[in-house]
């Protein structure tokens, strides 16, 4: 007789192996399968900096964890209640972090002396009592895989690398998904490889149909999660890179511009790369350049003939995009520039992620340089985010710089697929042929923004010469004059903070407007925050959540907003610089709480945090 | 080069002539370049809007202010990089590229490379005044080793760096040379450098009156130039010398171009060498002609390859061949969608 399919609001799975197991895939699939059978989700590959680390030791080990529920899911979740670990380094390095209690499928074939070894472990921990307190499962998986496929010819190496497949299998058969996605799938992944592609799904019959038939031996339960009750509408599922790149290309659509993408690759920024070149039929220019410095100016030069520059990259690519930005400043033309956050300084934690470089998008350039800087808080908010940054770098023709981060960049979620002709067009203005007895004067400015006239070459009449060298306020020639340096920083500075008026206002996302305490937050922190939030609410504290988009400039209501609350708290995954931002800003006692270990926050930690600083 | 529609009115050297006051040293080589470019645009038919100067730092990139057409004074080095940019997005513009020395060997190096390997349809010219100008008078890579400057007050010790054959090693389809007081000849590659599709390189010796005056003394003074320069000319012998008799043959045995006197050792005008421009192995020995005193400098188209497909060309070729295959909505509604009622 079968066990009854036990039902839960949400499960957090983590999948954990070697870098050749080919975790990632198996972890984004196992999403998709997810999304399909409609709950809400979060992601969160984690994966070394190394290509192909040594097999078997703990820094090879590759990760992804998914947050699933019949309930919204803000956050990947603290804690997995499952741990899948393909062989003993994965265990080692991601027990510490399986709840109490959970459980913990082990590929037992895998647990040589040798791999043993490698992770470091002097006893073997299948063996001992060291599991006690998790509910084990051990499955020979490489060897039933190696069954599995024994018919099709492949080498021992081919064959074993079915492994996460039949691993996957299995998961999909524990927690009731469908199988079909993923068949379909390696189809077409492997269409020129029939016996790949048909070994693959061998694995994964084999492990879905281990699950039927061990669950009469009661060690193995079946779970469900509900469908979550969603806004209706045709939904995907869609990684922060993805959303951005789609952002970008509707924003060039948006305002009638070529799109003119100019990069260099680094991580966690390529996607965008890879993402934008793919979609070349949408008449977007891609460009990989021979640096940064090189991306940023291609991009430049193409905004200044005329169409949208957009360059992409990660701290220390951006630190080399700095001079040019400068002089996207100064010649005041539109210009759109993703930072894809990582660890820093230097090379730092390149796959991991961080806040760390807000510092350097707000102040971080030679001369007072202001530019205006936005943030996403989620893969699916990355569109409309991106499309935010190219309004305002052609409404106001200025470079904009957009922080997004590794977590996002490569983090999955569903999400509803926008209606396209329902967003409102921003067509850029440039100047025509001038007429009778006007003359052309490239820094004429629009009285409300303050935006220059664009004039672009090809246009007969408004021929110029534009550059680095400060420009008169009247005519646009050179200029060392004095006041007329004192003039042209007040109105750049004018035209950047005046932006303050064609933003919405900020809102609360959660709780009342005033009250003890404001966690003010930014960037991929949103769902850590927001469940923490709703905890401590939960629990009677007067908190509540303020999350900014707009980190320069800030919405007009933000200072009286936050002077409506006793005390503030900014959770960061860096050393506290949003804190600095608006100490500076507006002189409040805004209270650090930080974390830079290159790892999201976890809701327990924040939680603690929110405590101590009402309770202080 | 582009194809452009004939302007309506005849241009003169007044329509390239900006409004601003040039600021350059008097009896500095760039006025002399910038007036032959003025000078020369008509003749190009080239318009005015469709002429863009794309330029990095120093003296030589005041350029761009001094013509009347557009004009970008960028940042320092990255010319190459900002002008592929203005290429790829309108490649209907006929883009100039102005750089020294310093700019587009030392800072700019690698975009100038890549912008050769590429082959951007640009026109590159480098003012060679073996200087930084700019920056009062620092020793630049094309500088010769001993030159004293500010910051080698004892003779730098940098090797020099050759730009034509810089230029070749990047791999580029059209390289030249030209000097600033050559009015007569200067115009003339001007127009082959313009009329080549693809990345043309073009090295202008320039005087620097003021920072390293007179170190291309040997070829500008009419006295010494004949016996320094080497003009050439496709399809003739490399002949030259005041007296015409001296000329270029092909050592085999030492493998290297050797300077010989017709009438010398049994040497007569059928064995000096034919210039040809198209022949890539005698640009890269023509490249390194004139690095010793001994030899004359080539002068002139060194190097102009068959026509090739366009960088920008190629580029916007995959975007053409490709556009409205898919529109943004199909792809964001292609991966795997699910309703939610
Ligand atoms: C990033 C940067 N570094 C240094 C400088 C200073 N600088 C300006 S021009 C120049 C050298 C210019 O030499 P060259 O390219 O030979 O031009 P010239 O002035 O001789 O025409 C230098 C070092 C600068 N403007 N920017
Ligand atoms: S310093 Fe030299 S290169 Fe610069 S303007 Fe004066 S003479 Fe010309």
């Amino acid at each position: 007789m079968a066990l009854e399919v036990q039902s839960l609001e949400s499960a957090v799975v983590r999948f954990a192996g070697d870098s050749g197991d080919g975790m990632q895939l198996t972890g984004s699939q196992f999403t998709n399968s997810t999304a399909l059978s409609g709950n809400d989700l979060a992601t969160f590959p984690d994966f070394p900096a190394e290509i192909r680390a040594p097999v078997g030791t703990t820094f090879g080990v590759s990760a992804f964890q998914i947050n699933f529920g019949a309930t919204s899911i803000k956050t990947v979740g603290d804690q997995p209640d499952v741990l899948v670990a393909m062989n003993p380094a994965a265990l080692k390095v991601n027990l510490g972090n399986l709840r109490k209690g959970g459980m913990l499928v082990l590929d037992e074939g895998s647990f040589t002396t040798r791999n043993l070894q490698k992770a470091g472990y002097a006893d073997n921990p299948v063996e001992g009592d060291a599991l006690d307190g998790y509910q084990v499962i051990k499955l020979d998986i490489s060897k039933m895989t190696m069954e599995a496929v024994k018919d099709f010819g492949l080498g021992n190496k081919e064959a074993l690398r079915c492994k996460n497949m039949w691993t996957l299998g299995l998961m999909l058969w524990m927690y009731t998904r469908k199988r079909q996605p993923v068949v379909d799938w390696l189809e077409k992944k492997f269409a020129k490889k029939p016996e790949i592609a048909n070994a693959n799904i061998a694995a994964l019959n084999a492990g879905h149909a281990y699950g039927e038939t061990s669950e009469l031996s009661a060690h193995i339960h079946q779970y469900e999660v509900e469908p979550v009750h969603a806004e209706p509408g045709i939904y995907r599922t869609v990684t922060g890179s993805q959303a951005l790149s789609w952002g970008i290309a509707a924003g060039g659509d948006l305002s009638g511009l070529e799109v003119m993408f100019g990069s260099y690759p680094i991580t966690p920024a390529s996607p965008i790369l890879h993402t934008l070149s793919g979609m070349k039929e949408l008449g977007i220019v891609t460009f990989q350049a021979e640096d940064e410095i090189a991306a940023i100016c291609a991009a430049l030069g193409a905004s200044y003939a005329g169409a949208l520059g957009v360059t992409s990259s990660s701290g220390p690519g951006i630190a080399l995009k700095t001079e040019a930005l400068g002089l996207a400043i100064s010649t005041e033309l539109p210009l759109v520039v993703i930072n894809s956050q990582r660890g820093g300084p230097s090379t730092g934690l390149p796959t991991k992620t961080e806040q760390s470089d807000l510092y350097q998008a707000i102040y971080g350039r030679n001369g007072d340089a202001p530019m205006p800087v936005v943030t996403t808080r989620s893969p699916g908010d990355c569109f409309e985010v991106a499309i935010e940054a190219c309004r305002l770098a052609v409404k106001y023709m200025t470079p904009v710089m957009l922080l997004t981060d590794g977590f996002i960049a490569n983090a999955a979620e569903p999400w509803k697929l926008p209606d396209l002709d329902a967003i409102e067009p921003f067509p850029a203005s440039q100047a025509k042929t001038p007429e009778g007895d006007e003359t052309f004067n490239p820094f004429l400015r629009d009285e409300e923004t303050l935006a220059r006239n664009w004039g672009v070459p090809g246009v007969k009449g408004t021929e110029h010469r534009i550059g680095g060298i400060e420009k008169s306020y009247d005519t646009g020639h050179i200029s060392y004059d004095p006041d007329n340096h004192q003039k042209m920083t007040d109105t750049r500075f004018a035209k950047i903070d005046g932006i303050a008026g064609d933003i919405p206002d900020q809102v609360v996302d959660q709780g009342e407007d005033s009250g003890t305490l404001a966690v003010v937050g930014w960037g991929s922190t949103y769902g850590p925050i927001e469940e923490a939030v709703k905890r401590a609410r939960a629990d009677g504290l007067s908190v509540s959540h303020i999350h900014l988009r707009y980190l320069n400039p800030f919405p007009k209501n933000l200072e009286s907003l936050l002077k409506g609350f006793d005390k503030i708290l900014v959770p960061e995954m860096n050393n506290g610089q949003l804190k600095t931002v608006l100490r500076d800003k507006f002189l409040l006692d805004a209270k650090p709480f930080t974390q830079i270990s290159g790892l999201p926050f976890k809701i327990s930690d924040l939680l603690g945090a929110i405590r101590a600083e009402i309770a202080s | 080069m582009n194809e452009m529609t004939t302007p309506q009115e005849k241009l003169t050297i007044k329509d390239f002539t900006s409004d601003q006051e040039v600021r350059w040293c008097p009896g500095c080589g760039d006025y002399a370049i910038l007036k032959c470019m003025q000078r020369t645009l008509p003749e190009l038919g080239a318009t005015r809007e469709n002429t863009v100067f794309v330029s990095g730092i120093g003296c030589s990139s005041r350029f761009p202010y001094y013509m009347d057409t557009y004009g970008f004074h960028t940042i320092h080095g990255r010319a190459p990089a900002i002008a592929t940019g203005v290429k790829l997005a309108k490649p209907e513009l006929d883009v100039w590229v102005i750089t020294g020395d310093g700019d587009g060997l030392s800072i700019g190096g690698n975009h100038l490379m890549h912008a050769i390997r590429r082959d951007v349809d640009l026109n590159i010219l480098l003012f060679n005044n073996q200087i930084y100008g700019l920056t009062k008078g620092q020793y630049s890579p094309t500088s010769v080793v001993g030159t004293k400057t500010p910051s080698t007050p004892q003779g730098s010790v940098d090797p020099t760096l050759n730009p034509i054959a810089f230029a070749l090693g990047s791999g580029a389809r059209f390289v030249a040379r030209t000097v600033d007081t050559a009015q007569k000849h200067m115009p003339d590659v001007f127009k082959r450098a313009h009329a080549f599709k693809g990345a043309s390189f073009v090295e202008i010796l320039q005087n620097c009156i003021v920072y390293n005056d007179a170190i291309w003394e040997e070829i500008t003074n009419k006295k010494t130039a004949p016996d320094h320069q080497l003009l050439l000319e496709h399809g003739m012998p490399m002949i030259f010398g005041a007296e015409r008799n001296k000329g270029i043959i092909f050592n085999a045995k030492s493998f290297a171009l050797e300077v010989v006197t017709i009438g010398e050792n049994g040497i007569t005008e059928g064995d000096i060498l034919v210039h040809d421009e198209t022949s890539l192995q005698m640009a890269r020995m023509l490249g390194d002609l004139g690095e010793n005193p001994s030899e004359p400098a080539p002068m002139g188209v060194i190097y102009a390859a068959e026509a090739d497909q366009s960088y920008v060309d190629a580029v916007r070729g995959q975007m053409v061949s490709e556009k409205g295959k898919r529109s943004l909505k199909d792809i964001i509604h292609g991966g795997q969608t699910w309703v939610v009622e």
